[in-house]
């Protein structure tokens, strides 16, 4: 049982800063937009939640930053892909150019800086109860966060109006309109929102994951949450297996090494890689499920007309 | 009073030249405040950028060196771009071009002499290129699943692939089991184009693409349909025009010319397979590929611009001790505003005065 | 990607050992330049950061008598070339190039450049103007093996690393053969990460290994995470390439550090005096191009006296890691009684000794 719940907590934070990464871009590309630029987003917001907190000894400080600078990122990319309707593919590439690029230079000076990274959860009594402690009140508060962002995204998507709205936007952004809604300025809402939450899974790892700011820490997390979203067919609860799964994915590959399994190490790793592609193709074969799901004008600029 | 945008009738040929401008002057002013900012002087910063790195003949060389494999992969981009396919996996194709061009030039060694093994290298590289394409072109029009992931997620697995074949088979016997193959033949390398200098033939290869790649967009049936599929694929449906074929076919032009890139990486400047070919060319040529506004010419002029760029991060680190991250941040600027300025060139700004019913 | 091995050079390039001309900056006029290439960002801890740290030694040593530039975070691979011929372009005399994937720019530059005197760490192919060198990574894993032997509780150490590369593998059966040297009971765990720096991954991997039993884990990655994560799990670490104990200060029980401060300035003092040579220098505990960490806390007088002992041993050459009889993890004698391991056998390095779990996976 011990050994059962280690591997669940490992699995879990594994896959805590793909799902508040995953959980965003859904909500971005929901509105019918297309931000490819979370793996700059998520380096933007380790970076300024690594030296929020290791200025003021307060990583909840730290994690709130790293939300609002990502955040402050994305409004960069809203600018130019709906005010200025440049194309959402190019423009996001280079947020994440941007991202990595901006990282690594405020975050020079902090390279050598230790922070107290945030605890875990511990509740003295109930965490040290064998196996069920373990397994459900000894993980880092932001997974609790996480998994509390999930329930809000899927109840805003599917029981509140403006929910409805957001997807009316992404579905039909010629009907939003006529019927009376701004469409910009829900798709703004959406980006901010998007740029927020790879933030939190940017300093997530910066803060509470491996504490420390290092360049290109996230190491193509960015990309494996946009990846998710599709992997996902934009349904929240997939985002969370998905996440969920990559993460174990790489696990057990270790797992399975430390255990004595004998394969390339460089075979193993493509493991989730590949995963993701045939579960894609599995998912997608059933055309009519994607068209249900997949916003109708994903990354398709849209203005009212002058 | 609130700004607008209304669009033009057609797309401004004013605006087409003047943006680029606007985006170049942003950008350096930009850079000056930046620069001063930093405490370097900021005149010296952007010599250091834009004109050190192609100062020499070396430099010059360098520089087109460089845009050699963009310019290749972004023109097959913007083929599959025009048609509304997102392959975004370049970086894979083009790691699997290396793989097959340089397993050819491994295999056959000094068998053969160079304008026999040259052009089969070439077309190895293609066509494997073209079949780590055909993966995600299969998997969208069979499986109907999205391109932009399944072409990144290939991309892992292709330098994984690469990394094996590296540590393991290919390995140089007497390489002391480092992860590297061993170097190639001389008849396995492209020829010099400049003396002492490493431009090679792959900078030719690279033209006529592009020129190929203009007729085609221009003159060629399938290069009009895919125009009109890119363009309105409700019209593109009722003139007839199969969207599975489409995709196919623009799935392959870009996995070819990727493949293209990575053997003359392989058989250009570094002359044996390494775990990794190319510093990121395939992503880098997306950005291309739209800077370029997926017009040949546009991308064979962006491509030098990307370029110059990466240099001019070199050269200012060497200069001027400036760290390699404002690299980054200087292209990503440079590449807002040129997106932001293109902007112009569709749309025209206006003031209104009164609210205006939106 | 940081770097790997040396061994000895292949007969393919001759060296020749003459001291070439003396040149004019030797005469003491104007500072000699000296550059550096490195393959990441310099950052805090790790394989860059240690040639960073040597670099701003040899300026201090040399005050006034030497300018440094560098360029980092130069991918290995097409790029390296030109930012190794700009650096001897703009000037630099005396050019350290700092990772493996170098070798061949280097050697490519150094025919362009024959009054310009190259450096490269980790290679084998010299040249008139090229010469190589490297540290004994392994004598201090094998001086690690012997706290995290004594330390360990479980018997079983953790092991996050990178490619099976010899250098890679080289170091885990060192460590191996010093923890058995006083626990012949523990075992080493491997976990083969795929890659240099990805601390995320690393982490997963370190916290694998602590879920598999293993007490006191080490790493040959780039970053700090196996030390962090060692902290965070309440278990014992061995930092590589840097001192990590303010990653890891109760975890870090020592450091295998490499320390390339004397041999820069040594070299940059070599072309000052017109006698540099190429040479190919693979130094150990003796020649102070390994050093170990300081000791954790927890870390007993009896340990510590033990492991400076079989330093000493090590330093004197009366005792070397691959003393035979070494069996390998298949009970095949790779070296026999009373047999130490040539330098040549150890940079060919495909098995794992006895004690080290699992199947080497490039074993062909």
């Amino acid at each position: 049982m011990n050994e059962v719940a280690q591997i669940v907590v490992l699995t879990l934070a594994a896959g805590t800063p793909l799902v508040f990464a995953a959980l965003g871009e859904l909500v971005v590309e929901k509105s019918g937009v297309l931000n490819l630029g979370v793996e700059g987003m998520m380096l933007v917001g380790a970076v300024a939640s690594f030296i929020v907190a290791a200025r003021t000894h307060s990583p909840w400080l730290g994690v709130s930053a790293g939300a609002l600078a990502a955040a402050a990122l994305s409004l960069v990319f809203a600018v130019l892909a709906l005010s200025l309707r440049a194309n959402q593919v190019a423009t996001g590439l280079a947020l994440s150019l941007f991202g990595v690029g901006l990282s690594a230079f405020v975050g020079r000076p902090y390279m050598s800086v230790v922070i107290e990274g945030m605890k875990p959860l511990a509740i003295p009594g109930v965490s040290d109860l064998p196996g069920v402690g373990k397994l459900v009140f000894a993980h880092s508060p932001l997974v609790y966060a996480s998994i509390a962002l999930f329930v809000l995204v899927h109840l805003f998507l599917y029981r509140t109006r403006a929910g409805l709205v957001l997807r009316a936007v992404g579905e039909s952004p010629q009907s939003a309109h006529a019927i009376g809604y701004d469409v910009i300025g829900i798709r703004y809402a959406a980006v901010l929102f998007g740029g927020a939450c790879a933030g939190l899974g940017g300093a997530f790892l910066a803060v509470a994951y491996t504490p420390s700011w290092v360049e290109g820490m996230t190491a193509g997390r960015g990309w494996i949450a946009l990846a998710l979203v599709v992997f996902a067919t934009w349904k929240p609860w997939r985002v969370m297996v998905g996440a969920y799964l990559f993460g174990s994915v790489t696990l057990a590959q270790f797992q399975a090494q430390a255990a004595g399994v004998e394969v390339s190490s460089q075979w193993l790793a493509m493991l989730p890689y590949v995963a993701t592609i045939v579960v894609l193709a599995i998912i997608s074969r059933d055309a009519t499920m994607i068209r249900l799901n997949a916003p109708a004008s994903l990354g398709r600029p849209w203005h009212p007309a002058g | 009073m609130r700004a607008y945008l209304e669009a033009r009738p057609r797309p401004s040929r004013l605006a087409v030249w003047l943006a680029p401008l606007f985006a170049a002057v942003a950008t350096i002013v930009v850079g000056f405040v930046v620069f001063s900012a930093l405490g370097r002087n900021p005149f010296a910063a952007l010599h250091a950028f834009f004109v050190e790195p192609i100062a020499t003949r070396y430099g010059v060389a360098e520089w087109l060196l460089k845009a050699s494999p963009l310019m290749l992969i972004g023109t097959g981009l913007a083929l599959a771009y025009r048609a509304n396919v997102w392959n975004i996996g370049a970086e894979g194709q083009l790691t699997l071009g290396a793989i097959a061009g340089g397993g050819v030039a491994l295999a056959i060694g000094d068998a053969w002499p160079s304008f026999v093994l040259l052009p089969m290298m070439f077309i190895a590289g293609a066509l494997a290129g073209m079949a780590w394409a055909a993966i995600p072109a299969w998997l969208r029009t069979r499986f109907n699943a999205n391109e932009i992931l399944t072409s990144l997620m290939l991309v892992y697995v292709a330098s994984l692939l690469l990394s094996w074949l590296v540590h393991v088979p290919w390995r140089d016997p007497e390489g002391f089991n480092f992860p590297q193959s061993k170097m190639f033949d001389a008849n396995a390398m492209l020829p010099i184009l400049l003396p002492e200098t490493r431009l090679n033939a792959s900078f030719l290869i690279a033209l006529a693409i592009v020129a190929l790649a203009w007729l085609f967009v221009r003159r060629h049936v399938v290069g009009f349909e895919m125009r009109v599929a890119g363009l309105a694929p409700s019209a593109a449906d009722y003139a007839g025009i199969s969207l599975r074929r489409t995709v196919w076919f623009a799935m392959l032009a870009g996995g070819a010319c990727a493949g293209l890139a990575g053997v003359g990486e392989a058989a250009g400047p570094i002359g044996q397979l390494l775990p990794s070919m190319s510093p990121g060319y395939g992503f880098a040529a997306i950005i291309v590929a739209f800077v370029g506004r997926l017009h040949p010419g546009g991308i064979a002029l962006a491509s030098l611009l990307l370029s110059l760029l990466y240099l001019g991060g070199e050269s200012a680190q060497v200069h001027l001790g400036l760290p390699s991250a404002v690299t980054g941040l200087f292209e990503g600027t440079l590449l807002f505003f040129l997106l932001a300025a293109d902007v112009l060139v569709n749309y025209r700004p206006r003031i209104a005065r009164a609210a205006v019913a939106t | 990607m940081p770097s790997f091995s040396r061994r000895r050079m292949l007969a393919t390039l001759a060296a020749s050992p003459l001291a070439l001309a003396m040149p004019s900056w030797a005469q003491g006029k104007e500072p000699l330049k000296i550059g550096f290439i490195y393959v990441s960002p310099i950052g805090d801890a790790g394989w860059t950061h240690q040639h960073d740290i040597a670099r701003l030694a040899m300026e201090k040593n040399l005050a006034g008598r030497v300018t440094t530039k560098y360029v980092e975070n130069v991918p290995e691979g097409v790029d390296a070339e030109r930012v190794i011929r700009e650096l001897a372009q703009s000037g630099n005399k005396l050019i350290f190039t700092t990772s493996f994937g170098y070798m061949n720019p280097t050697i490519k530059v150094a025919q362009q450049f024959p009054n310009t005197f190259f450096e490269h760490a980790t290679g084998y192919k010299t040249a008139r103007n090229v010469g190589t060198y490297n540290a004994r990574f392994y004598e201090g894993r094998y001086l690690a093996g012997i706290v995290a032997g004594k330390m360990t509780k479980s018997n079983v150490a953790g092991y996050v690393a990178a490619f099976p590369i010899p250098e890679v593998v080289m170091g885990i059966n060192a460590f191996t053969l010093g923890m058995r040297s006083v626990n012949p009971k523990a075992e080493t765990k491997v976990v083969w990460v795929s890659t240099w720096f990805d601390p995320g991954r690393e982490s997963e991997a370190a916290n694998t290994l602590v879920a598999q039993g293993a007490d006191v884990l080490t790493h040959h990655t780039d970053s700090t995470a196996v030390v962090q994560a060692a902290e965070a799990k309440k278990v014992y670490a061995v930092a590589y390439h840097s001192d990590m104990s303010k990653y890891g200060p109760n975890a870090q029980i020592t450091a295998v550090t490499h320390v390339w401060d004397k041999y820069y300035t040594d070299r940059a003092k070599a072309v000052l005096d017109g006698l540099w040579k190429p040479d190919k220098v693979w130094g150990g505990i003796r020649e102070g191009m390994i050093a170990m960490g300081p000791f954790g806390k927890t870390v007993g007088n009896d340990v510590r006296d033990l492991m400076k002992k079989a330093e000493a041993g090590i330093a004197t050459g009366k005792l070397h890691p691959f003393q035979g009889p070494v069996k390998d993890n298949e009970g095949k004698e790779r070296v026999a009684t009373g047999q130490s391991l040539g330098d040549d056998a150890l940079s060919k390095m495909d098995y794992y000794v006895e004690g080290v779990q699992g199947k080497l996976p490039a074993a062909k």
